[in-house]
């Protein structure tokens, strides 16, 4: 099949399987920075901005998202202009390994959008999708706290 | 510390941004054009015989390339674990066999142009088995009419006691003293038994391997791996393909635990690319993953003390049975390791006997895994420290504080017991256990709520306890990491080490040490690790090795460099060597109040006068493997109505020496509490009773997630190891061994139940609370 997405703010027309997963369209494509850990749902690596909502693409069939606004790690920041929460995450200590890291930033991305000033339990909530086997998660939620500050001191100095 | 820049500071990780943007790539990031993909066949019973495979049909599927298996792979024993040559690990293994020892062990593999075609073909694939008598558990494998698992010619490369006609996959056995004495002083003896169970390392990434022909012909393998050099050299032997025609790139890991010291897919791609000319890959899923990668050992442990009324132990019987499961990978160095990093702990015990053992049973495989042994061995060692304090009433801190080892003392285990074969007399340089302790006590507020037991609810009520640990640092004498480095025109430099990061940051504390020998900023050392073809040699990432092995093959060679730098100054400034100091990125003379540049030395060396590359490497092998040392306290909260337990509070205070990277240490033992405490709580393989794994997601198989934290702590306590690279020990694994046993005796502490065989699960509290009823 083919069909046309807006990747990263791009147009892109895109071959597929019929029965394929969104996350295996985006890594046949290039897109690497979606991870595989499961394809079963639980792990998050995945995770990506579907319409601005973080979903598992491991869990969506691409011929189901034409047309619809796709965002990646990489849309919302890169190596050259990378995002405050990908700083933050760096800043923390909050990337070992690094495999979970792109879906642990989208996840942030959306609750800071949603709530730029969560509590620690909204925080723990909202990467609740998400695992990570290398840092017990004690950075990931420095960083995330750290990034709302930092977009906090953002806005108010606009 | 002395004046240190780099050292000792929460440098930011140097892969972390790429890694955070998506840039960085991991084993299946990278392209290569038309791959062939492989489906594993596995086997669905535990122990059978194949009789035949018929795989005319799956051949035909178009797109299908080829299929292996018993008949078209020549058997070669081998070893799966990623160890040193020879490997203390028997030779038990071929790529496809004709006989089946667990359900998941590896039939055929389909070779298609496509996985979807490969996982169609190869459910066409008939096989006819015969099916043979299973045995699941480690103690009736060892009994006299026990099936056999192994019966063909495996073997063990070193001259260690090896039965597998009696499914011994391997003992080890030390004493010391007199043990019918020991027992003879004791006012009482305490004998109990233990038992730890089977855990998959769920790094995220799953396994993966490339591999392809460069435009030279050469091999190449971009593999998911902690131990590059060790896959280097098992496909060479296992494939007979010479080495020197054979490049394995890491790329970044996602995660290994040991999970990844494993060389069970290399040669499969490897084999495919030979003979098909075409690029390979093979990525396995989950499933895959839990069921037939590699797992932690479980083990039975009997333990047995005898104890003056004072506290003093007189004699200590440690029997440790391994389940190996199909294949013995590790099984020698993994139960040697529950008594070697065990057993010195308290070592003014003067009687004391060891019996390791591990046994070939029909369950999936275990493998290296963080702690590697240790873990299982303090869980029974911190509970029976627990119940001989409790019946002495006597103040468990203050019990482990006056009887562990201390700076300045030896033990005999230390000489007795290595990887396999003897170990390395060794005397602790660097021991701040008591800190440990009192300051992890400080932070539970231990005094408050031990022997509490604080109701939080009509059935809640609320317990802590301590697990303690030492580790090691390498091992002496076996391992062996290098470096090279050499100087570019602008005064950075590139440092290639063997070694193997694998998302621990070594990668940044390697340059951070470079860097403060020569002090540089961090961004002025280019780091390139792990590709066989470029760097050094090193063994990888395993046994607690790289900061305190690797990391002195760095400091020597990066004061190799230094001493270079410095006669070229003293010739650019007409200075006498001894007048020179190095700092900021220059050369000064102290007397003349001259100085050179990095960058001006950089370009003189290649361009201007006696042109030269400054340039040099360096090996190191430690002598010694000085532990690391940690407290472990966790606060718990049982629900008498439920048995559901919830950890409260879980701190850490680790005696690492000096941490080279505070934040990466933190984060060695964040990750590895968590880890743990999962292995105590959640985390457990489920058989049916044929010996099938029934719980291989992530749905059924329960690692936490963020919402499931506790309030966790890490406190790092600074010892000065000297004869590490400034002042440092190992970190990655000691973390892990605290969670089991402080849980436990936690748990005793709220409701007076011991927990004996782990996990702890809400049922088994349930019943046991039932019984105290
Ligand atoms: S890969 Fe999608 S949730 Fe794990
Ligand atoms: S950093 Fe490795 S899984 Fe999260």
């Amino acid at each position: 099949m083919e069909g046309t997405f807006i990747i990263n703010g791009k147009e892109k027309t895109l071959n597929f399987n019929a029965d394929e997963r969104l996350v295996i369209t985006l890594r046949n494509n290039g897109y690497t920075e979606v991870k595989n850990g499961c394809s079963e749902g639980e792990c998050g690596a995945c995770m990506i901005l579907l319409d601005e909502k973080p979903v598992h693409s491991c869990q969506i069939f691409t011929a189901s998202v034409q047309n619809k606004n796709i965002q990646t790690v990489k849309g919302i920041g890169d190596l050259y202009l990378p995002h405050i929460i990908q700083n933050a995450f760096v800043e923390a200590g909050a990337v070992q390994c690094g495999f979970c890291t792109p879906g642990f930033i989208v996840a942030t991305y959306a609750l800071l959008n949603e709530n730029p000033n969560p509590t620690e339990e909204e925080i723990k909530q909202a990467i609740n999708g998400n695992l990570c086997r290398c840092t017990g998660y004690v950075k990931i939620i420095d960083a995330i706290k750290n990034a709302a500050k930092s977009i906090q001191k953002e806005r108010a100095s606009l | 510390m002395k004046n240190l820049n780099i050292i000792g500071k929460s440098k930011k990780k140097i892969d972390a941004l790429s890694l955070a943007t998506g840039n960085a790539k991991f084993t299946d990031d990278f392209y290569v054009k038309d791959p062939l993909f492989v489906s594993f066949l596995y086997s669905p019973h535990a122990h059978a015989k194949i009789l035949n495979i018929d795989d005319e049909n799956a051949r035909e599927i178009n797109g299908v390339v080829d299929i292996l298996h018993y008949k078209n792979v020549k058997q070669k024993l081998h070893t799966t674990a990623g160890q040193g040559y020879p490997e203390p690990s028997p030779y038990d293994t071929v790529l496809f066999d004709k006989k089946m020892r667990y359900v998941g062990d590896r039939v055929a593999a389909v070779i298609a142009d496509n996985k979807q075609i490969a996982d169609n073909a190869v459910k066409q694939i008939k096989v006819e088995y015969k099916i043979l008598k299973p045995v699941f558990d480690s103690e009736e494998a060892l009994e006299k009419d026990a099936p056999i698992i192994h019966d063909e010619n495996s073997y063990m490369p070193i001259p260690v006691k090896y039965e597998p006609e009696h499914n011994l996959a391997a003992e080890v056995e030390i004493g010391f003293g007199n043990m019918k004495n020991g027992e003879k002083e004791a006012d009482f003896i305490i004998e109990k038994k233990y038992s730890t169970h089977y855990a998959s390392h769920a790094a995220i990434e799953p396994h993966s391997v490339i591999s392809y022909f460069d435009e030279m012909g050469r091999l190449v393998i971009i593999t998911s791996t902690q131990v590059p050099f060790h896959v280097r050299r098992i496909v060479s032997k296992v494939l007979e393909y010479p080495l020197s025609k054979i490049r394995v790139i890491k790329p970044r890991i996602g995660g290994g635990f040991g999970g990844k010291q494993e060389v069970f897919l290399e040669p499969i791609a490897a084999l495919i690319t030979i003979k098909h000319k075409r690029p390979t890959k093979i990525i396995l899923s989950r499933k895959e993953v839990f069921q037939s990668s590699r797992t932690r050992h479980p083990m039975k442990i009997t333990l047995k003390t005898g104890v003056k009324n004072s506290g003093e132990i007189t004699s200590l019987s440690l029997n440790a049975l391994l389940n190996t499961g199909a294949y013995g990978s590790h099984a020698l160095t993994i139960v040697s390791n529950a008594g070697s990093k065990m057993l010195p702990f308290f070592n003014k015990v003067k009687n004391i006997h060891f019996l390791g053992r591990s046994a070939y049973t029909n369950l999936p495989v275990g493998g290296a895994y963080r702690g590697y042994g240790a873990t299982q061995g303090y869980f029974a060692l911190n509970q029976q420290i627990d119940i001989i304090t409790r019946k002495l009433n006597l103040d468990i801190l203050e019990y482990i504080k006056k009887w562990h080892i201390r700076t300045g003392e030896t033990s005999e285990v230390f000489k007795a017991l290595g990887e396999g074969t003897e170990g390395v007399t060794q005397t602790i340089h660097s021991c701040e256990m008591d800190k440990c302790i009192d300051l992890g006590a400080k932070e539970i507020d231990w005094y408050n709520k031990r022997k509490k037991r604080i109701m939080t609810g009509e059935d809640k009520v609320r317990g802590v306890g301590i697990g303690f640990s030492m580790q090691g640092s390498g091992i002496p004498l076996i391992d062996m990491g290098a470096a090279s480095m050499k100087m570019n025109d602008d005064g950075s430099f590139n440092l290639l080490v063997g070694a193997t990061d694998i998302g621990t940051g070594s990668d940044t504390i390697l340059a951070q040490i470079a860097a403060e020998v020569l002090g540089i900023n961090l961004d002025k050392i280019i780091v390139l690790s792990s590709d066989t073809d470029i760097t050094p040699f090193d063994v990888g990432a395993y046994a607690s090795s790289t900061t305190y092995v690797s990391g002195t093959a760095v400091k020597k060679c990066a004061n190799k460099i230094k001493n270079q730098i410095l006669k070229v100054a003293a010739n650019m400034l007409n200075s006498d060597e001894k007048n020179l100091t190095v700092a900021n990125e220059k050369i000064t003379d102290t007397t003349k109040n001259k100085s050179v540049t990095f960058a001006e030395i950089g370009s003189y060396t290649l361009y201007t006068k006696d042109q030269f590359q400054v340039q040099a490497s360096a090996s190191y092998v430690p002598k010694l493997s000085p532990p690391p040392f940690i407290a472990q306290f966790a606060e718990v909260e049982v629900d008498k109505r439920t048995g559901k337990i919830r950890v409260i509070q879980f701190v850490s205070a680790v005696d690492c020496g000096v941490a080279l990277n505070p934040k990466l240490a933190e984060g060695q033992i964040e990750g590895a509490a968590v880890n743990g405490i999962c292995y105590a709580l959640t985390e457990d393989y489920k058989f049916s009773k044929s010996g099938k794994l029934t719980n291989q997601t992530f749905n059924d198989y329960k690692i936490w997630t963020a919402a499931d934290m506790p309030e966790m702590k890490t406190i790092i306590v600074e010892s000065d190891e000297e004869t590490g690279p400034f002042g440092a020990k190992s970190v990655g694994e000691i973390g892990i061994n605290g969670p089991l046993p402080a849980i436990a005796n936690a748990i005793y502490d709220a409701v007076g139940i011991r927990l004996y065989h782990a996990p702890f699960t809400a049922e088994k509290i349930y019943s046991e609370l039932n019984i105290l009823r």
